[in-house]
């Protein structure tokens, strides 16, 4: 991108307004270049579903972990040492045979930054805000996730006292598979609870 | 339809930017994040149509004050 001198193309409205907001709040001591370079690449290198995916994971081989993970998600997740902006309040659902769970904000974008990142623009989105608590199979079966008749769909509203992670269930086939491996294939998408853990799946 | 293509934290460098500044601002000012949040609920109710990064900016500049017109 930044390369590509040879097209020079005229900036959009917003990137107008968010670089003209970016100079008002550098004058007024509100913010400096530096620091938010500094919380830009935080969340682009360190804070993201990785993070979540290796609670999942140890819960699946550690049950005593599973039982606090469900206690006190947030203190589950220092245990890692993740915490932070977002993160105060996590309780974790955990997916079984019968009832399935997934994860919205309707009002605006709650999310568990610590453990998640930052929500993909989708979860931010007006449709599925809305819709996910309207007809969640509709949307589930949009995203691919077929759930059988029988299966309980239980839709949680983030607020902003309380975030949530979905505990999927281990996926058949990963017996003996080493804990890393687990997590590998834990998405994001299983801990909002549109997708569930597939072997093969490479989460990214 | 739910824009699965959309599958990213940020769509765009300046959202990445605009959410930064938000934590930063925040933090400057030594007020909850609370504060913050409920402008942007506020926002979103008040153009729910409108993409989600310029409700953000519409909470942050609500958050700081709007800058004062300059004068030309």
């Amino acid at each position: 991108m930044s390369g590509s001198h040879h097209h020079i193309r005229p900036k959009t409205p917003q990137e107008l307004r968010t670089a003209a907001l970016e100079t008002v709040l550098i004058e007024r001591g509100l913010a400096s270049t530096d620091a938010i370079d500094t919380v830009v690449a935080k969340f682009q290198n360190e804070i993201g579903p990785r993070n979540g995916a290796r609670m999942v994971a140890r819960a699946w081989v550690d049950p005593a972990y599973r039982e606090r993970l469900l206690t006190d998600g947030a203190a589950a997740a220092a245990e890692f040492g993740y915490g932070g902006m977002e993160g105060e309040q996590i309780r974790c659902v955990a997916n079984t045979p019968e009832v399935h769970n997934v994860v919205v904000c309707t009002l605006c974008s709650c999310y568990p930054w610590p453990i998640l990142g930052i929500p993909p623009v989708w979860y931010k989105s007006p449709p599925y805000r809305s819709r996910v608590v309207r007809e969640p199979r509709a949307v589930l079966a949009e995203f691919g996730l077929e759930l059988p008749e029988g299966t309980e769909i239980r839709v949680w509203d983030s607020s902003a006292d309380l975030r949530y992670i979905v505990l999927p269930m281990r996926p058949d086939g990963t017996d003996g598979m080493p804990e890393d491996e687990l997590a590998g294939i834990v998405t994001r998408d299983c801990m909002i609870g549109v997708a569930v853990p597939r072997v093969g799946a490479v989460a990214a | 339809m739910i824009e699965r293509d959309a599958d990213e934290p940020f769509t765009a460098p300046w959202q990445a930017r605009a959410f930064a500044m938000a934590v930063v601002a925040a933090e400057r000012m030594g007020v909850d994040w609370d504060e913050f949040r409920d402008r942007l609920k506020a926002a979103i109710a008040q153009r729910p149509d409108q993409p989600y990064y310029e409700s953000w900016l519409d909470a942050l500049e609500d958050l700081t004050g709007k800058p004062a017109p300059t004068p030309r």
